[in-house]
């Protein structure tokens, strides 16, 4: 079997090779990174690739597979980390200047969890600094480009997981959604990505953006991989106070059910200005494919969509200012060369350490914190944060699944978006929500723009509900045409193909990648 | 002075919980330890990591709440003090600064006047920081962060106190309950219980509160009398001088008997304190109050009042005895193992007392065990041994907890009963002291108490001095 046709495999798939003998774990991950080589130059997925860590954690996966120790849907399987989850003896940067020499001394719970299902752990991938962004862009070690079209972001903060996954430098990935870092960046990389109810995964060696916010999920191929690699990763953990005691994290169950009966909403509030038309038409259309199904399909007003934004930026900078304290270069991480005493050592630490995007909301966070200003807008928005999740629970009393867009558009351009930081936050109208309200939600591809580019389809669900929109995404992926990314198939070509488009131009992206 | 004062004195107290593990992770908070090998990712802040409640903590906290008579908060949350220092490895605190733990409560103590109460505004928990070492070698500072995470509560009194012996009162009941509860052993000199003086001073008879101070560093209940009575007389002085107090922090210099400003009002830092997001709210329900209620020890005025009925104490030796947690468990050891209080008591209140104030001790660091005491009396009981030489055997007893039985048999220092032996030794004293003789013929009954002596002296202490007496007067 070539290189290319092992990469073809979803997770789910390339483990039952494993299982069967046709493929070993060492050429699952030699086929890994042969496309890594090949493609990682033009798209940047990655910040640390642990090539000879791979194949030796290669080989002892498979000693396990051949005892018998390991069986499970996702034995053997090479997997990318992004990079603001912990790993024992890997570097951890968070995509940060300031942690760019940080080496942990523990593995999360939930990269623990994945490799005792027998995950082979390629590399961390890049974000946007600490999950600060929507493009990948924000990264303090360069940009992340969308395998399909290496001019356009990939979408963040989980560019890299996504990117990853599209261009087949891994099989799945492990992505964090605070505002939407997971459904966004799978849209707009063609991929599906899963946030979980918040307190599903641990979030015990996840480099805190939003504590109240965060969850770890899965970016995969498809909603199977999604439902096992989710399946891996939950569990109830004494180490996280948030952490939830679930019995029914059997995910996989949900597969292959139908629609029938469904009761499907679509709040008008996520179809109306500013939504790009070929991303409504495209929504609208995956809702009529379930229809077609037998899921009943109706428009409703969820209300308070528009605080959402507010209320999201508000607690999540205040947590975030605080969770961010830390990095102050006294432990570990980035000290400024020179300094005069302890505060100037910690003011120029933190100036060189962090980027802009991080320091505009480390401010903001502080700024909504402080005396006299914390009723006004840490308040207010706690307030608005138990409103929104009224309306939900409302609106979850009519229907089992809410259906919308993930994003208002399609992957932006490069350098487009970090010059206007309003209208990139306005960007995550459609998936904040669901972290306010910590709610499960679920981005499936559901065609693509005029522009080639991925739209994707968001399914939402109750606290605890993921298997409804488990069920509801895989009955639409049964529909609906599988993509691949075109450097994906033909990574060399197209790189080519790019880099003489970029010469033509003026090759006036070339700073960006110094 | 022209106008009278009053003094306006409110405390707040920081007592390190005995919990074996620190408030949010699972390392041990024991003393000492090379640095840093007390520690986890949680208590140095190591990215990722997150903090897990202790119940311990909370069910001493409650105890302490119960105690001071508060109430406790059924919903309560911990927030995050923010401020950037090295000691704190996530430039965080974990406090409670919204919904603490208990609230309202107070202590009774007596004054002169009659009984008070001090009122209790609050008691929260919170996480210790880290040390700071300052290496003069090399110029540079280190962080020792095995104290950080080890377990707080902090108590707020109402500025309810308005001298410096209530507030010495008011802290020696607090450290006697904290003790019997066993949350603490609330050493202030090793900063285990650590006190910060609020005090103000207002002209008699006025309502409104003046400016106050905050006075930290204070490492015993002695410099916190002195710093109060300089305060007090500081803030005085001002106020006659037609200046005004300072709204600010001092520190307590208490070899030089003086304080300085540490930071005023203006460079008071915003905290920006908000809910700690990484822990869940904490709900007490009536059951886990009932059962730390049931768990309550009998605390020092149940015991006083139960040793003067049961053992008939007088009031002295009862309050004195159930003043000390420690003093009062050995009692009621030892008195059990010999089933005379009394002479238990007598021992403790006397010799022991003594000794105590000889070696400058504390109760606490008693070592003797009360089953070696308890021996000592029985001795003395069947009349083994007469009071001198028990008193002997005591200091033994006290400084090395030897077994007083075979003590006084290797020692030979048994009492000698054999009245034959005894009477030879009484008429030889008669016969080498005729003038004590003839004093006590003549009426001078004084003089029984010399030749009683010399008998004792002839017989090494060994004799039993009522038997002497008794031979002295038959033979005379």
């Amino acid at each position: 079997m070539s290189m290319k046709e092992i990469r073809r495999f979803t997770a789910v798939q390339l483990a039952e090779r494993i299982k069967q003998r046709e493929i070993s774990v060492k050429e699952a991950v030699q086929a890994a990174l042969e496309q890594i080589n090949e493609v990682e130059t033009a798209i940047h997925s990655y910040v640390t690739i642990e090539e000879e860590g791979a194949m030796r954690q290669a080989e002892e996966v498979q000693k396990k597979i051949d005892s018998g120790e390991l069986s499970g849907p996702l034995a053997g399987v090479p997997a990318a980390i992004k990079d603001n989850m912990c790993t024992e003896g890997l570097l951890t940067t968070c995509s940060s200047r300031i942690l760019g020499n940080f080496v942990p001394t523990y593995t999360a719970e939930a990269v623990l969890n994945l490799q005792k299902a027998g995950a082979v752990i390629l590399g961390k991938t890049n974000m946007d600094e600490f999950a600060m962004g929507s493009t990948t862009e924000t990264s303090a070690f360069g940009i992340t480009r969308n395998p399909w079209n290496l001019s356009h972001v990939p979408g963040g903060s989980s560019g890299g997981s996504c990117a990853a996954v599209a261009a087949q430098e891994c099989f799945y990935a492990l992505g964090s959604d605070t505002g939407g870092s997971i459904r966004q960046p799978s849209a707009f990389c063609g991929v599906t990505g899963l946030k979980p109810t918040y307190g599903t995964v641990s979030r015990y060696g996840l480099i805190a953006y939003g504590s109240s916010l965060d969850q770890i999920g899965p970016v995969a191929k498809d909603v199977t991989d999604c439902a096992a690699v989710l399946e891996a990763a939950a569990s109830y953990d004494k180490k996280d106070s948030t952490s939830l005691k679930r019995q029914d994290t059997d995910f996989t169950s949900a597969l292959g059910k139908d629609v029938k009966g469904m009761k499907i909403g679509i709040p008008r509030d996520y179809l109306g200005e500013g939504l790009e038309e070929d991303v409504r038409s495209a929504v609208l259309l995956a809702a009529k494919t379930l229809e077609g199904q037998g899921a009943m399909v109706e428009e409703f007003d969820l209300s308070l969509v528009e605080y959402a934004i507010p209320a999201y930026y508000v607690i999540a900078c205040a947590e975030a200012s605080s969770n961010l304290a830390r990095f102050d270069g006294v432990k570990y991480g980035y000290r400024s060369k020179e300094y005069e005493g302890l505060h100037h050592m910690y003011k120029k630490s933190r100036s060189e350490g962090f980027g802009p995007e991080v320091k505009r909301r480390i401010m903001l966070g502080s700024f909504v914190l402080s005396s006299g200003y914390y009723d006004a807008y840490y308040l207010k928005a706690l307030r608005t944060k138990a409103l929104i999740k009224q309306a939900f629970d409302q609106a979850f009393a009519e229907y089992d699944v809410i259906l919308g867009p993930a994003a208002p558009s399609t992957a932006p351009e490069i350098g487009k978006s970090l010059s206007d930081p309003l209208k990139m936050y306005l960007g995550d109208i459609y998936t904040v929500s669901v972290n306010l309200a910590g709610l499960p939600g679920i981005t499936v591809p559901c065609g693509l723009d005029k522009k080639g580019l991925p739209i994707g389809l968001q399914l939402i669900g109750d606290c605890f509900q993921e298997k409804k929109i488990i069920q509801a995404a895989y009955a639409f992926e049964q529909a609906r045409k599988m993509e691949v990314s075109p450097i994906a198939e033909d990574g060399a070509s197209v790189i080519a193909g790019w880099e003489k488009s970029q010469t033509a131009e003026g090759g006036k992206e070339q700073e960006e990648r110094a | 002075m022209s106008k009278e004062y009053e003094t306006v004195i409110g405390l707040e107290v920081h007592v390190e919980l005995a919990t074996k593990t620190k408030i949010f992770c699972g390392c041990s908070t024991a003393f000492g330890g090379a640095p840093n090998t007390h520690t986890c990712p949680v208590c140095t802040g190591m990215p990722g990591s997150l903090p897990v409640l202790n119940k311990q903590v909370v069910e001493y906290a409650m105890a302490v709440g119960l105690a001071t008579n508060c109430s406790i908060t059924r919903y309560g949350k911990f927030d995050r003090k923010n401020y950037f220092y090295p000691d704190n490895p996530q430039n965080y605190q974990i406090s409670q600064l919204y919904l603490p733990i208990c609230r309202d409560g107070g202590v009774e103590i007596e004054t002169s006047a009659g009984k008070k109460t001090i009122g209790i505004h609050e008691i929260h928990m919170e996480e210790d920081a880290g040390k700071l070492v300052h290496d003069e070698w090399e110029d540079c500072s280190l962080v020792d962060y095995n104290r950080s995470g080890v377990p707080l509560i902090e108590i707020v009194s109402e500025p309810d106190m308005r001298s410096a012996q209530e507030v010495i009162d008011y802290l020696e009941k607090l450290r006697m309950m904290i003790q019997y509860l066993g949350a603490s052993d609330c050493k202030l000199n090793e900063g285990s219980m650590r006190a910060d003086v609020n005090l103000s001073v207002r002209e008699m008879g006025t309502e409104q509160l003046g400016t106050r101070t905050e006075m930290k560093n204070l490492n015993s209940f002695k410099a916190i009398a002195r710093a109060i009575e300089n305060e007090k007389n500081r803030q005085i002085d001002l106020l006659e001088e037609g200046k005004k107090v300072i709204q600010e922090t001092r520190r307590w210099d208490d070899a030089k008997e003086y304080s300085y400003t540490m930071r005023s009002k203006e460079d008071a830092q915003d905290y920006r304190y908000f809910p700690e997001p990484d822990l869940v709210p904490l709900v007490i329900s009536d059951a886990w109050i009932s059962e730390i209620k049931e768990r309550q020890p009998e605390f020092a005025t149940e015991k006083m009042a139960r040793y003067k009925q049961e053992y008939g104490l007088p009031d002295y030796d009862a309050e004195i005895i159930t003043e000390s947690k420690f003093l009062a468990d050995f009692f009621e050891a030892a008195a059990k193992l010999c089933q005379k209080p009394k002479k238990v008591s007598n021992w403790l209140m006397g010799e022991t007392m003594r000794l105590l104030k000889e070696r400058e001790m504390e109760p606490e660091e008693i070592r003797f065990s009360p089953a070696n005491l308890a021996k000592l009396i029985a001795l003395t009981e069947e009349g083994s041994v007469n009071s001198t030489v028990a008193k002997e055997v005591f200091e033994k007893i006290f400084d090395e907890d030897i077994d007083p039985e075979s003590y006084v048999k290797e020692q030979g220092l048994k009492t000698v009963n054999d009245e034959g032996e005894l009477r030879g030794v009484v008429k030889q004293v008669i016969q080498d002291n005729p003038k004590s003789v003839e004093d006590y013929r003549n009426g001078k009954e004084k003089a029984i108490g010399f030749l009683v002596g010399q008998t004792m002296k002839a017989m090494k202490g060994k004799a039993d001095p009522g038997m002497v007496n008794q031979l002295l007067k038959e033979l005379l």
